[in-house]
């Protein structure tokens, strides 16, 4: 189960790359594992040589600033485990790809969606102190503030740690009327 | 203001996304929670689902529904012979401790698996539709998202994390909101020498890497329609590469045509039925969509992609342009606008994945290669997407053709399209590659990748550089 998460207060990792697809994140070479435990030491394994990521403070960022059209690609759920495991709690960028997106937030990690303007004034200041507010659904950052939306249904599981799949299995009772009407 | 037609006040016009979804909803959405949908189809893999069986063993779940879930080994698993038992020599052991995963999963859960040994294996979204699994107006979701490509029987098909996998196996059920409607309609008839792979990436070129995100395509016109049911699949596969959802088309006698007698499609008075609710399955006359595009494919030239997403993609007769903020991506690739892609060498040719690996794509590729020789600078791999692709083609002799022509002609699976299984393309390697994807180091650590039809492939492979296939086509040898 992932921690309950409200508040988030990190230095930002910048990725400007717009359309940065799952294969990046994770290329497939990796996704020979049985487990999701662990996947962090492969995240953007064929970039981990370059900058941003040999900055020190790169291990301490809790928060990812990334270009347009994240996460686009393959279904993989290894995405959002390998970035959690690595540290993240949240994905800032103007558009985030649907599958990834859903992925996100069954795994606490905020997908966060700003308009471009917002998105511009983060990209523009790499390693900048952001609080990422979900509660108040806001942003913060250099003295301003940024609304977004999410999700109702992902935000309240986040918010208390709870898991989509619990409530799920509370639907059986409707699941079997649906079953046996169709039958 | 004009009367209401009685019959449209009545019985609003729906599409066909809107059709499928409400016949399979068992709890509608609220502003606060998402609707609980039904899955008909799950389709499960290697490398996804042991960690969604993990989940169901943690907390002591079963599979609510075993007979509605169908597992096939395809990603990892290596394109040469398996072992009389099914196993692969020289496997890397990862992958082959992924494949026990599944295989004892499925026995232990009583799923019905097309491992190593079996003649049905292949890849998922090749075997699911030749079975006759996958149906008109059905739910289908699968661990991939390229589980777009059984959106061409007019099923609602999508790809899933592996979180939901779990959700599908203990509930049969998925927590989804309604995605907004798109219809894609191509215009104009297409030229007989361009294939749905030319078709669907000048829709990708049209509508960019994000142009669907957050809504289903249905694809509309008559170029549609006269697609085959292979053509319809390579053409809904792709909607990913959009970032759409899911690809539709509206089923009909083509598709009726393709299923009946497959051995999981209804038999009998079921199949009488089932056609009866089939030949409903079509977007109302005046069904608003959220979204509309258009795209022109008369005159249309083969395509061929230049960067390192889908959308970035040309006519093979053009110049690469200069896209406002891809340099980097040109760089990576290794080229300059301004540049023309023919006779540029090339190092790898791939013939094959759920895209491209049909009975259809290896005919297309072999009526090129016929009679010829690739390059000895090349090497081409033709990989079928399934054990029946491969027997069918052996059938018709494509085997012999590939081989003479000095092709590599392999077991079927995923191969070089996601390079998990051994078969890559090395860095800094050029690829022309029937698959759907030209990620950075998708066909292996910087690799460079081409995407392009199975008859531009094939001709490429010929004469080692990226090549125009028209001229190597005669009338007799066209496939539309």
């Amino acid at each position: 189960m992932p921690e309950p998460l409200t508040v988030v207060c990190s230095r930002s990792l910048v990725l400007p790359d717009q359309n940065l697809d799952t294969d990046q994140i994770i290329p497939a070479r990796f996704l020979t594992t049985t487990e999701r435990e662990g996947l962090g030491r492969f995240l953007f394994a064929d970039r981990r040589d370059q900058a941003p990521w040999t900055d020190p403070r790169a291990a301490e960022c809790k928060i990812l600033v990334a270009g347009a059209n994240f996460g686009c690609g393959s279904s993989r759920e290894h995405a959002p485990w390998a970035l959690h495991d690595f540290g993240f709690r949240v994905v800032i960028s103007s558009e985030i790809a649907d599958i990834f997106r859903n992925n996100a937030l069954k795994n606490g990690l905020l997908p966060v969606v700003l308009e471009s303007a917002a998105h511009a004034a983060l990209l523009a200041a790499p390693w900048q102190e952001i609080e990422v507010d979900l509660p108040a659904r806001r942003v913060r950052a250099a003295g301003q503030e940024y609304s977004f939306e999410v999700d109702p249904f992902g935000a309240w599981c986040l918010e208390r740690g709870l898991d989509a799949f619990d409530y799920l299995l509370q639907q059986e009772p409707a699941i079997t009327a649906f079953e046996e009407a169709r039958a | 203001m004009s009367r209401p037609d009685p019959e449209m006040t009545s019985n609003p016009p729906t599409t066909l996304f809107q059709k499928i979804w409400d016949a399979h909803t068992v709890t509608p959405e609220t502003v606060e929670r998402p609707a609980v949908l039904y899955v008909d189809l799950h389709l499960i893999h290697e490398v996804t689902s042991p960690q969604a069986f993990a989940a169901l063993a943690q907390r002591g779940l079963e599979v609510r529904r075993p007979e509605r879930v169908l597992a096939t080994m395809d990603h990892s698993t290596p394109t040469t012979a398996p072992l009389a038992d099914g196993s692969w020599p020289g496997i890397d052991p990862q992958a082959g401790r992924q494949l026990a995963t599944l295989e004892a999963n499925c026995r232990a859960h009583g799923i019905e698996l097309f491992d190593g040994r079996s003649q049905d294996r292949g890849i998922v979204h090749v075997v699911g539709p030749e079975l006759g699994a996958t149906w008109p107006g059905a739910t289908v979701v699968c661990g991939d998202s390229h589980t777009s490509t059984h959106g061409a029987f007019g099923a609602l098909a999508f790809g899933i994390g592996t979180s939901e996998v779990a959700h599908v196996l203990a509930t049969q059920c998925l927590l989804q909101r309604r995605a907004r409607s798109m219809s894609v309609e191509l215009v104009g008839t297409p030229p007989a020498d361009v294939s749905a792979k030319d078709l669907i990436l000048a829709v990708l070129g049209t509508i960019g890497v994000d142009g669907g995100t957050g809504h289903v395509i249905e694809y509309r016109g008559a170029a549609v329609e006269a697609l085959g049911m292979e053509g319809r699949m390579t053409l809904c596969n792709m909607s990913i590469e959009g970032g759409a959802r899911a690809g539709l088309v509206a089923p009909d006698d083509t598709t009726f045509a393709w299923l009946e007698g497959r051995p999981k499609a209804p038999q009998g008075k079921a199949w009488e039925r089932a056609l009866d609710a089939w030949r409903e399955l079509r977007t109302d006359a005046g069904a608003a969509f959220d979204k509309r595009v258009q795209v022109d494919v008369a005159g249309l030239a083969p395509q061929i992609t230049f960067g390192t997403h889908p959308g970035m993609v040309m006519p093979i007769t053009g110049v690469v342009p200069d896209v406002p903020g891809e340099a980097r991506e040109l760089e990576y690739m290794g080229l300059a606008p301004g540049e023309p892609l023919q006779g540029r060498p090339i190092d790898v040719v791939f013939v094959g994945s759920c895209t491209n690996g049909r009975l259809d794509d290896l005919r297309a590729a072999a009526a090129v290669l016929r009679g010829r020789k690739v390059s000895p600078k090349v090497r081409t791999l033709v990989v079928p997407g399934s054990h029946a692709v491969r027997r069918a083609a052996e059938a018709e002799g494509l085997d012999e053709v590939f081989r003479a022509a000095g092709a590599e002609w392999r077991e079927p699976g995923c191969s070089m399209c996601i390079a998990m299984n051994g078969d890559f393309v090395a860095a800094g390697r050029y690829a022309v590659s029937t698959s759907n994807r030209n990620f950075r180091g998708r066909q292996g650590a910087g690799s460079r990748t081409f995407l392009a039809s199975p008859a531009t492939a094939a001709a490429s492979a010929i004469t080692g550089e990226v090549t125009d296939p028209r001229g190597f086509l005669t009338e007799a040898t066209i496939h539309a």
